[in-house]
C-alpha cells in the first residue's frame, strides 16, 4: 500500500519498536527475523536490533551461566549498558530511515518493558507492540533444547506437540557463546541460563498490560493472545505470525518448461510450451515423483505454459491468477529488439531502477510483490509445495525466501527447466537447484555496468542465483542500440 | 469452491482425471482434496454482538466468493413459538421450554447441513451456544456424522460498562471517546435492536428492557464461556470487547485464518465511508472505455465540488483515497487532507478492448462483447480482467477501510459497483450493474445490522456511462442488438 512521501508527518506511519519477550529458547530470534525478512519484502522498512550481539561484543568472553543472575549487580550493570546501546542506535535508526525496528531480547521483567517503552514512547512518541513466545508445553521445551536431529518427526495434526526449531539445540549450543565449551557441558549451562531468568519471569499479562498493544504466541501457534491493535502494520503482524508454522517441508520453485515465445525471444503472452518445454514437462513430474514428497501440492499460473507443465501431475493443482507473469503492457509479446526499436526511452528507465519501473499500461516488480503477498501468505500456511510460475514471479518468490533486496531482485537468475528446492532451515533457507537437463534458451538479460556497485557473492553463485553484472553497457536513455542490446539473450 | 484470488482446479485419482485435464470438479466429489465445508458456531449472551458479527462476517466471506449463511436459532423459535410471553422461557429449569428449544435447534441444525451438503462452503449457527451440553450436541452432529469442520466465534463483554451501554442503547451514546476503542459501547442501537425485536412487538420499550435484561440473567446462570485448557483441542477465536483483546485457538485452515484477521480488523466506532467516481473524463465524453485521461472542464467542476462538499459534510479526520490513474488524482484536487494513491483502485482493465468505444468492441469483438453481456460478472476481457479479479484485488483495499473511520474514496465505475456490492450485500449477478452514475458521492453509515446509503448528485451534467444488459446476448445477434443499451456519448 503505497503510503505518500515522509515529509507529510500526517501521511506517514510513526515508527514502529517491536519488543520481543520470552525465556531463552523460545524462538524470539527466529521470528525476529523472519517477520523482519516479511517486512522488508512488503516494503516496511525493518531492522533488527539483537541485544545477545550487544552484549557479546561488550563482554569479550563470556564464562558462565551466572553472568545472568538478576542478583549479580556487576552483570546487570553491564547488561543494562548494552540495552542502552542497543536501544539508541535502534533509535537512531528510526529516526533516520527506518519504519519497524525489532528489539530482539528477553525483555522478561516488567522493569525492562518500562524501560524500553520510556526511551520509545515518552522521548520519541514511537509505537510499541509487544511479542511474546511463550511454551509451557513440557515436551515442547524439553525438545527445543534437546536439539536433537531425530525429532525431525513431527506428529500429524495441527501443530500439537510439535517441537520449535528442531535444530533450536543446535543454534544454541552453536551459538559463539559456547565455543569453548563442548556440546554437554554448552546444554547444561544454558539450561541453567534459562533458570536464571525463570526467575524473575513476569509474562504480560491481561489485567496488567492492558493498555498495551500485543500478541502472545503460545506453544509455536497452537494458541494466540492479541491486544490493543492499533494498525494496519500491528494487524498484519498479527495475521503473519498466525500463519507461520515450523513443520518440517520443502517448497519447490519452477519456471513453466520453454514456450514458443520463449524461443522467439518475446516476453509475456499465453503461448503453449515448445518441443523442449514438454519434455521438462514429463521430466518435473519423474523429478518430483522420486522426490517422494508428503501430500504434495502443485500450483500453477493461470496461463497456459505453466498450466501445460503441470500436465504430468496426479497432485490437486490450484491455478492462480496471481501468480501470472508481470504485465507487460504496451511491451507484451516484444522482443528485446523491438522494444528498443518503439520505446527506447522507456526501455533504458527499465534498467535505470528494474525494481520500481512499470511498464506503460502494464506492471513492476513493485507492482507483482503487491500481489504475491496472499501467495506467500498461502505458502505459509501449507506444507509441501510445488509452484510453477514464472522469471519476475520466481525471483520475487525467492527474493522473499533469500531475502534479497529490491535492488538484487530483478537480476536473479532463475534458468528455464531448473527446480528450486527451498527447506527452512535454522534462520534461514537451504537452497538446492537442480536442472533437469533438457535445454532450454536463455532469457536473463543481465544488470548493465553502470548499474553495478557490488560484486556477487560467494553464496549467491553457488546455487547460480548470482546477480553478475554484464561487462560493459549502459542505462542512458540517449545511449545507442547496441548499448541497449548488449544483454538481450541470443534467440531464434 | 472458489477463493479471493484464486479459481479451484482439483485433479480426483480415483475419478480418473489428471492434471492434465482442466475439468471443472467441484468440491463434492473429491470429499479429501476440496476444502471441506464449515460450521461456524456462534458463542456468546445475548446481547454480544453475535448476529452482527454473523451478518458482516456472511457478507464478508460470500463477497469474496465463499457460499455463506447465516442460520439463526431466534428465527427458528419464533416460527415455532407464535407467541412469545416472557423471560422465563429461557429458564434452564423449565422443562417445557427446552424441550421446544432443543427441538428448534435441531431443525436449524438440519436445514444448515442440509444447506453444506448442497452448496454451501460456511454456514454460520447464530445462537447463544452456551453450554458445553449445547456446544457438544452442535459438534457431534457436525463432526461424527458429517466430518464438518467446527470453529466457534465467542463474543465476551467483561466491561460492565460496555454491556450497561449495549443494553441501554440511547442515541445519545453515539459519543464514542477517542482512542483503542476502549469503552466504546457495541452497538449504540443495540438497544433500539432488542427492543423492536419481534418478541417485543406487545409490550412497551421499558417492560421490554426488564423482560430482556432478565432474559440475560437467565443465560448467565448456565454460562459456560470456551475455556482454553477444557477446550483446547477446538478451534475457536473469542472476542473481548468488541476488539480490544482475542483468543485465537488452533486455527485450522486458510478459511479460518482470513475469518480471525477480518474480525480483528472490524470495529463499531461510528463513521462514514463515501464513494464517488473520478469527475467526468475527456475517455468518457468519447464514449470511451478505460484509458488514463485527464478530466473534462465539467469534471475540474466536479473536483472542484466534491472538496466543497466534503468541507461542508465536516467529517472528522477525512482520509482521502484515489487509483493512480490520472482522473482520480486530478478529482481529489481540491483537497488538503491525507491523500493515498491505491494501484488497487484502478478501474477494471479491459485488455485489448482498452479505449475502444462500445460500438468499436462490437465490431472488432463481437462474439466477446456477448460474452460478457451472457456473464458480466466472470467474463474476462483477453489480456485484462473480470469483476471477480476486481473483487480479489480489492480485498486488501476493503480491509483497510474496515479499519479506518472516515474515508473518501474516488475509484471507478466498476471498482466503486465491487466496493458498494461489499457494503450492500449485492450478490455478483446484481453487482455488475449496480447504477454509479459520474458526479455523484455515496455516503454509507453503517447502521443496526447494515448501511445506511445516502446519495448526492453535486449539480454538474456529465455523461452517462452505464450500459444495462441488453435483452439479446447470443453471440449471433445483431449489431444494433448488441449497442441497444450503449448510452450516449460525443
Amino acid at each position: 500500500m503505497p503510503i505518500g512521501p515522509a515529509s507529510c508527518p500526517q501521511l506517514a506511519n510513526c515508527p514502529t519498536v517491536i519488543v520481543m519477550v520470552g525465556l531463552p529458547a523460545r524462538g524470539k530470534t527466529y521470528m525476529s527475523k523472519k517477520l523482519t525478512r516479511y517486512l522488508n519484502w512488503i516494503g516496511v522498512k525493518c531492522r533488527v536490533f539483537n541485544v545477545g550481539e550487544y552484549r557479546r561484543s561488550a563482554v569479550k568472553e563470556y564464562k558462565k551461566f551466572d553472568f545472568f543472575d538478576p542478583q549479580n549487580k556487576e552483570a546487570m550493570k553491564i547488561r543494562n549498558k548494552v540495552c542502552e546501546q542497543a536501544m539508541e542506535d535502534m533509535i537512531g535508526w528510526l529516526e533516520n530511515e527506518g519504519d519497524v525496528a525489532v528489539f530482539d531480547a528477553t525483555n522478561t521483567t516488567r522493569e525492562r518493558r518500562q524501560l524500553v517503552m520510556d526511551y520509545c514512547q515518552k522521548e520519541k512518541n514511537f509505537k510499541v507492540f509487544f511479542i511474546e513466545s511463550m511454551c509451557d508445553d513440557p515436551e515442547v521445551v524439553a525438545e527445543n533444547v534437546k536439539g536433537h536431529e531425530e525429532l525431525g518427526e513431527i506428529s500429524e495434526g495441527r501443530g500439537a506437540a510439535a517441537p520449535f526449531r528442531r535444530d533450536v539445540g543446535e543454534v544454541k549450543v552453536n551459538s559463539p557463546d559456547y565455543r569453548n565449551m563442548n556440546k554437554d557441558e554448552a546444554m547444561r549451562d544454558f539450561l541453567e541460563r534459562i533458570r536464571m531468568y525463570q526467575k524473575s519471569y513476569e509474562p504480560l499479562d491481561t489485567e496488567y498490560d492492558k493498555e498495551k498493544s500485543f500478541i502472545q504466541v503460545h506453544n509455536v501457534g497452537q494458541r494466540f493472545l492479541v491486544n490493543q491493535i492499533q494498525d494496519h502494520v500491528q494487524s498484519k503482524i498479527c495475521y503473519y505470525l498466525m500463519n507461520i508454522h515450523v513443520l518440517p517441508r520443502s517448497i519447490y520453485l519452477t519456471r513453466h518448461g520453454e514456450s514458443e515465445l520463449n524461443i522467439k525471444g518475446r516476453i509475456g503472452g499465453d503461448s503453449s510450451l515448445s518441443f523442449r518445454g514438454r519434455q521438462f514437462a514429463n521430466a518435473l513430474a519423474k523429478f518430483m515423483e522420486e522426490q517422494d514428497v508428503n501430500n504434495l501440492k502443485v500450483w500453477t499460473s493461470q496461463l497456459k505454459r505453466t498450466i501445460e507443465t503441470a500436465g504430468g501431475f496426479h497432485a490437486p493443482i490450484e491455478q492462480w491468477k496471481a501468480l501470472n507473469e508481470i504485465d507487460a503492457g504496451v511491451c507484451e509479446e516484444m522482443t528485446y529488439e523491438e522494444i528498443q526499436e518503439k520505446y527506447p526511452e522507456e526501455f533504458a528507465m527499465r534498467d535505470q531502477d528494474k525494481y520500481h519501473y512499470r511498464y506503460p499500461r502494464g506492471e513492476s516488480y513493485q507492482d507483482l510483490v503487491a500481489r504475491l503477498e496472499p501467495v506467500i501468505m498461502e505458502l505459509e500456511r501449507q506444507t509441501n509445495v510445488l509452484v510453477i510460475c514464472h522469471q519476475a514471479v520466481m525471483r520475487c518468490l525467492l527474493a522473499y525466501f533469500l531475502d534479497k533486496n529490491s535492488d538484487d531482485l530483478p537480476y536473479l537468475k532463475v534458468p528455464l527447466h531448473t527446480v528450486m528446492k527451498l527447506t527452512p532451515m535454522a534462520y534461514g533457507c537451504k537452497v538446492e537447484s537442480f536442472y533437469l537437463n533438457i535445454e532450454a534458451v536463455n532469457t536473463h538479460r543481465e544488470r548493465p555496468k553502470d548499474q553495478c556497485s557490488s560484486a556477487p557473492t560467494a553464496e549467491l553463485a553457488a546455487v547460480q542465483l548470482s546477480v553478475e553484472c554484464s561487462a560493459s553497457g549502459n542505462t542512458d536513455p540517449q545511449r545507442k542500440s547496441e548499448d541497449a542490446l548488449e544483454t538481450v539473450p541470443d534467440h531464434y
